[in-house]
């Protein structure tokens, strides 16, 4: 036991241990003969005027039981941790029930996964007990983010629609549930300019993709947008390469309206997705990208129309 | 104070420690002495025989059944579902089991206010176990004095035979038993030849160690319970047996000996008729003591009700024969209770007492519950639904200002064919489902199905922001396919069964 911040508890905690064990022996058979009256079998003690205790003995074997259960206490802190910081001669640990309980589960379930390993995403889809797998295994592992229907809140991209961040591909949608993504958008107010010239480019990033915005200040702001193109594009369609989010489009994940994007300008933003690496196995990753994309089916079949 | 009060309080007078000289060390430990329970027959035996044929055909029988491709009674703890018969339980069904435990109490509470320890003494595993237990110690080793003697003797060819013949055969049926008991949690002929792998490594891996440790184990308990511990269970162990006081009053039939009738007891010449005693001071009791042989408590009954007793009715049996023997009138032990002893009533003027407001109520409360448990057992739907919120977000503004709550529903299919099933949103008017509205979940299978429900901006507006309660209608489809029917077909199959599920839309601020 690491919490001990020094030994001398460890031995502590032990010979308590030990000395109990003896102690509970020790009393068990002193408290099993006692004196008795021989006139009456009484123990000689009442209450209540007439109440008498009387000498009504257990079953020997009873008394077998508690021995019992003082062996079964040394026997246990031989093999398993109890005494102090001793391991025990099994070596049994917690983490070594779970690992041995995970690879148990795991060789389970590995001919399930097996069949499906070399299957596509559109042959998965097509796969109802792959995508039955795949919907729990978002519900219980991405839906707390993503939310139960996979359409995301503020912050939490929409994965029912054709907008990818890193691409939209099998193999990107796997990578990103792997290694997880770390979105980042440094502060640029400093590269845009000032205030004013942070408004004007707000106002033009608003255009882009047809909203309601400042004609003159986006005139103005397109200039001072180069500082920005270098991640989102000249043309703001953004850059699946480095995550940089397409502008023209009508999502914004994180708010909409000149405050937010100047904010975000002046601010920066970093946006992170966890690694699911350590816990979803490489093959329920397969299944898991495959049940992902499938939810955007409808929206890439109206986007292609 | 008043006298009257300070009369109540009762004095702490130490107690005189007695004569020292009588006073001597004993063990609070004894070890019990074996019982040699002789042999009995007669009409309570042969119900406790009928007992066990049923219970233990039931027992053991059960688990063979097949009913639907599977067996019919399956408790499969692995994947979460209870197969009895046509019924597939789920762990959220458990209900059923508390109910059925409060008919088990109050039967027993019933059964134990009319006529004592029925359950004890006919139907109790415990007793049944002895029963077969001690049917195959008769068989090899004879009736309790052939018992008896074996046991003085010394150790030879014949003992150890007999000995070894009785232990053998106890554990093969315990063994039986243990493997049945498994038997419902893990189909048994899959069991089987699990076991058989034992045996025969090529046939496969054997049993699981879980399979392994309750076959042993509650094998090793029916053994050990049955052949060893018997009443030692009844009088150290089991709980009932220290509470049944509560639950008998003096109208309670017990197993009673008529003392009036039977003392003074003692021997008396055969030739001597029933007629003849009263003249010569005798009473009906010839002080034969089988009574006390054939107790497997090793109790007599003749010093009256003792916490001992589990009413197995085997003194009455036996005490019966020996009446028929000596032209006697049956019924010197037999089922009375305290007031008809004490008032010398007759049969029926007992069994008048046994409708008393105490097993009125008693069985008005049993009939009730078992009503209710049979009403929600028939009226019980093909599936469940739980609503579960998300809560990552309580709700979003989605385009034209709309808003949005998203749900998880659990739908559990209790029945072992697909089924189909429509949701749609009541209570909460401009609210709509958002997501798909028809969903199929495989047999015996559960599904968390994401459900989107929308609310147009008006609405939305009307009701202003908070939490406001609509329910889930999620209506189950018998058919298999329902694009196969016609639209009214689906429409009546559709409302064939119908679940409401409460739950709450928030609109934000």
């Amino acid at each position: 036991m690491s919490d001990f911040f020094n030994s001398g508890w460890s031995i502590f905690v032990a010979v308590a241990t030990l000395v109990s064990l003896a102690a509970c022996l020790a009393l068990l058979l002193f408290a099993a003969r006692r004196k008795v009256m021989a006139a009456d079998n009484s123990t000689g003690h009442v209450w209540d005027v007439d109440l008498r205790e009387m000498n009504n003995p257990l079953p020997r074997w009873w008394m077998g039981l508690f021995v019992i259960t003082i062996v079964f206490a040394l026997v246990y802190l031989v093999l398993y941790p109890g005494l102090g910081s001793a391991t025990g001669s099994l070596g049994w640990s917690s983490q070594g029930a779970y690992d041995a309980e995970q690879s148990k589960a795991n060789a389970a379930v590995a001919p399930l996964y097996a069949k499906f390993a070399g299957l596509g995403s559109e042959a998965l889809a097509k796969d109802r007990q792959a995508m039955a797998i795949g919907e729990r295994l978002f519900i219980n592992n991405c839906a707390t983010c993503h939310g139960s229907d996979a359409r995301g809140s503020k912050g939490f991209p929409n994965l029912t629609d054709a907008d990818w961040l890193y691409g939209g591909s099998f193999e990107k949608v796997k990578e990103t549930i792997t290694n997880g993504r770390q979105g980042m958008m440094p502060p640029m107010a400093a590269a845009v300019g000032t205030a004013e010239d942070v408004r004007n480019v707000a106002n033009y990033v608003l255009s882009l993709s047809g909203s309601a915005h400042n004609a003159i200040a986006a005139q103005l702001g397109a200039a001072k947008f180069a500082a920005c193109a270098a991640c989102h594009g000249a043309d703001g369609k953004g850059n699946q390469a480095l995550g940089a989010p397409n502008l023209t489009d009508k999502i914004w994940l994180h708010g909409w309206g000149e405050e937010v994007i100047t904010a975000m300008v002046n601010n920066g933003k970093t946006n992170v997705m966890p690694a699911q690496a350590g816990r979803l196995s490489p093959e329920q990753i397969h299944v898991l990208a495959a049940y992902v994309l499938s939810l955007s089916q409808g929206a890439v079949a109206a986007a292609t129309k | 104070m008043s006298d009257k009060q300070h009369a109540a309080v009762i004095p702490i007078v130490p107690v005189q420690a007695g004569d020292d000289s009588s006073a001597q060390l004993v063990s609070l430990y004894q070890s019990e002495k074996k019982i040699y329970a002789r042999a009995v027959s007669g009409w309570f035996a042969r119900w406790r025989w009928t007992l066990v044929w049923a219970t233990q055909l039931l027992f053991y029988g059960l688990p063979w059944l097949r009913w639907n491709q599977r067996p019919a009674v399956l408790f499969d703890l692995a994947a979460r579902r209870f197969y009895i018969f046509d019924l597939v339980l789920y762990p959220q069904d458990f209900i059923y089991l508390t109910a059925l435990l409060i008919v088990s109490a109050y039967s027993l509470f019933l059964f134990t206010a009319v006529a004592g320890r029925l359950w004890c003494g006919y139907a109790c595993p415990q007793t049944v176990y002895t029963e077969i237990f001690m049917w195959v110690e008769h068989r090899i080793e004879g009736d309790r004095a052939a018992r008896m003697k074996l046991d003085a003797s010394p150790w030879g060819s014949n003992k150890l035979l007999r000995k070894g013949g009785k232990q053998a055969a106890w554990l093969a049926i315990g063994l039986w038993t243990g493997i049945t008991f498994v038997g419902y949690f893990t189909p048994i002929r899959a069991l089987l030849g699990e076991a058989a792998a034992v045996v025969n490594p090529a046939m496969g891996t054997g049993p699981g160690a879980w399979e392994w440790f309750w076959a042993l184990f509650y094998g090793f308990a029916t053994y050990g319970n049955a052949g060893f511990l018997r009443e030692q269970v009844c009088k150290y162990m089991c709980p009932y047996a220290r509470f049944q006081s509560a639950m008998f009053d003096k109208d309670t039939m017990v197993i009673a000996y008529d003392p009036q009738r039977g003392e003074p007891r003692g021997s008396r010449p055969k030739s001597m008729g029933h007629a003849a005693l009263a003249g010569a001071g005798k009473g009906d009791c010839i002080d034969c003591t089988l009574c006390v042989q054939v107790c497997p408590t090793g109790i007599d009954i003749r010093k009256g009700l003792q916490y001992e007793c589990i009413g197995c009715a085997a003194c009455i049996d036996v005490c019966d024969s020996v009446m028929d023997k000596m032209n006697y009138p049956r019924g010197l032990i037999r089922y009375d209770t305290q007031h008809g002893i004490q008032r010398g009533w007759n049969r029926a003027q007992m069994l008048r007492r046994v409708a008393r407001p105490r097993v009125l109520i008693y069985t008005g409360v049993l009939l009730a519950i078992v009503l209710a448990f049979a009403a929600s057992l028939a009226v019980r739907k093909p599936f469940r639904v739980d609503v579960v919120r998300d809560r990552g977000a309580l709700a979003r503004e989605v385009e034209e200002g709309h808003i949005e709550n998203v749900y998880r529903l659990q739908v559990m299919n209790s029945t072992e064919r697909e089924q189909h099933f429509r949701i749609s949103v009541e209570g909460l008017s401009g609210a709509h489902l958002a997501s798909r509205d028809e969903v199929e979940v495989d047999a015996t299978a559960s599904r968390w199905v994401p459900v989107t429900v929308q609310l147009d901006r008006q609405a939305a507006r009307a009701l202003g922001p908070g939490a406001h309660p609509f329910s889930f209608r999620i209506e189950g489809s018998r058919s298999r396919k329902p694009d196969d029917h016609t639209k009214q077909d689906q429409a009546a199959q559709f409302a064939a069964s119908v679940v409401i599920e409460k739950s709450t839309f928030v609109v934000p601020r």
